[in-house]
């Protein structure tokens, strides 16, 4: 029998289907009257704890709890909703109005895994607003915990996982002792949508909410954005009289000769 | 941002454009006029379950006329069988606003699709209703489920907008009602298990009609061919034939002569549920129409720059607008059930399924000679929302209901 404990983190982003834009200073990505919803990254994340969850519930073999922390403003919330309404079990709301930048939420996930003892944390391989693609791995760091990351597959062993990683040249096997981190790629998984009732039933389960500074962690940012802009137009393609012409043009205009 | 298009590609094919072009995030406001923040979230998932199930088989169900019961199903898990059906059954329990809002998300991806579930919803709420327990417990479970379908019976050959003039006889024999007499454009006919069907018991008018369920299967029933549409094409219609058909006591809904009542009542929520498919309907073309507008160049510009076309554009939300808002009130004033619910709802399906039609229509003159192909998929929208007008009391017995409580005060 195992009882496992699975924290999963999860952060609101603009939707994936929206075109983004960037805001009148040119300092961020405009996110005000922009329609928001789960990191799509992080969904996977969170159907993947709920499907070792069930997995584990229809053998017989154990239990497991999955916990869905978010760190953010007050409407991360709504995210948080979205993953009980899923079927996490409950939501931590780690509460911050200042920009939170990866190692700032690595720091504040190792403050939530201290006190929750999650014997997995699963994170998106990265959010698809910024694409940083840091936080698991500070977070492993952090804790020392090792890390099994872009998951395509996860089969949970005794005290163990063997997570299969997409790499570039093909498919990585890995094993791995738990407690340990995950992190999500594309295709481990089609995220479920959440039932009407199960939306419903959502709004009755727990969600506590700790302020970040009382955490005691140094969340100040690292970095510093200096400038957003959109990617330059593309520009029309040309015709070419001759062969000469081409080579003409790659030689002195594109300079690719 | 990489990431946006490898998500988009996955999840929902169709809105591959969409997420490049991007018409939702700024059209889909309009949909946000006064629902609150959890019928914003119903309202999400429909619309999602719309575009990954609904919108890109919408073409190809039309064309085969295809009923897509596994579909329909997976919407079931999801609470969409029994939208406004009590929780002890399998129903998600909602109230008529957020029925409705849900239809609207659902119809942008196959109006005739969710028609259909919206009248499976309406017998649904029938039988939970004015059914008994052991009708409730007996049907309900499966309907919520979507494993049986449900058909609603009124109209006959003889009897569309006098309803209360149908011919179809129920005579008590022993343990059984006998029925004879036949229904036309049943929805669901042939298809459905679950048959609500209105039949004469008592006297002439509608005070001698009683309300009956009828299975697939029960000896004496039969159904038509299935009838060839302009539109609702993911539907099969059919005419149900009863010829002494033995239905048992026992599945007499309400009291004899309460039946026409019963009819009424669910209609008043079926015009609520498909002048909310009428919306979805007019959303999805007005946002194919701000798509291709912008694409669409002549005299060496968009044609989104015209006036004519901005105008037009403007015409159609406005419309849009306020057809959402009378349906809206309309499903309001039902969940409080008010006294004025029946003209209300009346008033707001004739404006909305009329108003909706021309949207739909606008939209297909932005398009140019592409509107009239099928492979757009305007055309669909316009064919499928033009029975609105028609069905669950035509827009002039609309008329008749509204300008009834304008005289009777």
């Amino acid at each position: 029998m195992s009882n496992l404990r699975i924290l999963v983190a999860t952060k609101r982003v603009v939707d994936y289907a929206v075109k983004i834009r960037v805001n009148a200073a040119g300092s961020a990505v405009e996110t005000a009257n922009v329609k928001h919803s789960m990191n799509p990254f992080d969904e996977i994340g969170t159907e993947q704890a709920i499907q070792i969850k069930e997995a584990l519930a229809k053998a017989k073999t154990g239990t497991a709890e999955v916990i869905v922390v978010s760190c953010g403003p007050a409407k991360s919330q709504e995210t948080l909703r979205t993953a009980l309404a899923m079927g996490a079990d409950r939501a931590i709301h780690v509460e911050s109005d200042v920009e939170l930048q990866p190692l700032a939420v690595a720091k504040l996930l190792k403050a939530v895994v201290e006190k929750e003892k999650p014997d997995m944390v699963i994170l998106g391989k990265q959010a698809i607003d910024d694409d940083s693609n840091q936080t698991g791995q500070m977070l492993a760091g952090l804790l020392s915990w090792p890390q099994a990351t872009f998951a395509s597959k996860v089969e949970l062993g005794d005290k163990s996982m063997t997570v299969t990683r997409e790499v570039d040249g093909g498919v990585e096997t890995i094993k791995t002792p738990l407690p340990a981190i995950l992190t999500t790629d594309l295709r481990l998984n089609v995220p479920r949508y959440a039932s009407l009732p199960n939306i419903m039933k959502a709004k009755k389960k727990p969600l506590e909410k700790i302020v970040a500074s009382s955490l005691g962690v140094d969340i100040k940012p690292r970095l510093e954005t200096l400038k957003i802009a959109e990617p330059a137009k593309r520009q029309g393609g040309k015709l070419v009289e001759s062969v000469d012409d081409l080579v003409d043009k790659l030689k002195n205009e594109a300079k690719v000769l | 941002m990489a990431s946006l298009l490898t998500f988009a590609a996955r999840r929902a094919p169709v809105r591959l454009g969409r997420a490049v072009s991007s018409i939702s995030s700024q059209t889909r406001h309009l949909s946000s006029s006064p629902i609150d923040h959890d019928q914003k979230e119903l309202q999400s998932l429909a619309r999602a379950f719309a575009d990954n199930e609904f919108a890109p088989k919408m073409q190809e169900w039309d064309e085969n006329q295809h009923f897509p019961a596994d579909v329909l199903r997976k919407g079931a898990e999801l609470g969409f069988g029994g939208l406004y059906t009590r929780e002890d059954v399998g129903g998600a329990g909602l109230g008529r606003l957020e029925t409705s809002v849900i239809f609207e998300a659902l119809s942008t991806g196959c109006v005739s699709t969710t028609a259909y579930i919206s009248i499976h919803n309406m017998c649904a709420w029938m039988i939970d209703t004015y059914g008994n327990e052991e009708q409730r417990q007996k049907y309900l479970p499966n309907l919520t489920s979507m494993e049986h379908f449900a058909s609603y019976c009124l109209t006959e050959p003889g009897a569309g907008s006098d309803a209360g003039g149908l011919s179809t006889t129920a005579v008590k024999k022993g343990s059984h009602y006998v029925l004879n007499g036949s229904k036309a454009f049943i929805s669901g006919g042939g298809e459905s298990n679950v048959y609500l069907i209105m039949a004469r018991t008592g006297g002439s008018g509608a005070k001698g009609i009683s309300c009956f369920i009828v299975e697939k299967g029960f000896k004496g029933l039969s159904f038509g061919k299935k009838e060839n549409k302009l539109g609702w094409n993911s539907q099969p219609t059919r005419a149900v034939i009863m010829e002494d058909c033995e239905v048992p006591v026992e599945n007499l809904v309400g009291a004899e002569g309460q039946g026409f009542s019963i009819a009424m009542k669910g209609l008043n929520g079926g015009r609520i549920n498909i002048g909310s498919c009428s919306l979805g309907a007019a959303q999805a073309s007005l946002e194919a129409a701000l798509e291709h507008v912008k694409v669409r160049k002549q005299f060496n510009q968009p044609i989104a720059n015209f006036q004519n076309t901005q105008f037009k554009l403007a015409d159609m939300a406005t419309s849009l607008l306020s057809s959402r808002l009378m349906i809206r009130q309309a499903a309001n004033m039902l969940d409080q059930d008010h006294p004025s619910a029946a003209s209300f709802c009346a008033m707001a399906k004739l404006h909305a399924t009329d108003e909706c039609f021309k949207i739909c229509d606008d939209s297909l003159q932005l398009h140019g000679g592409y509107g009239y192909l099928k492979d757009y998929k305007v055309n669909v929208y316009l064919r499928d929302s033009r029975v609105h007008r028609i069905l669950e009391g035509t827009n002039e017995v609309m008329r008749m209901v509204a300008s009834r409580a304008l005289l009777s005060e």
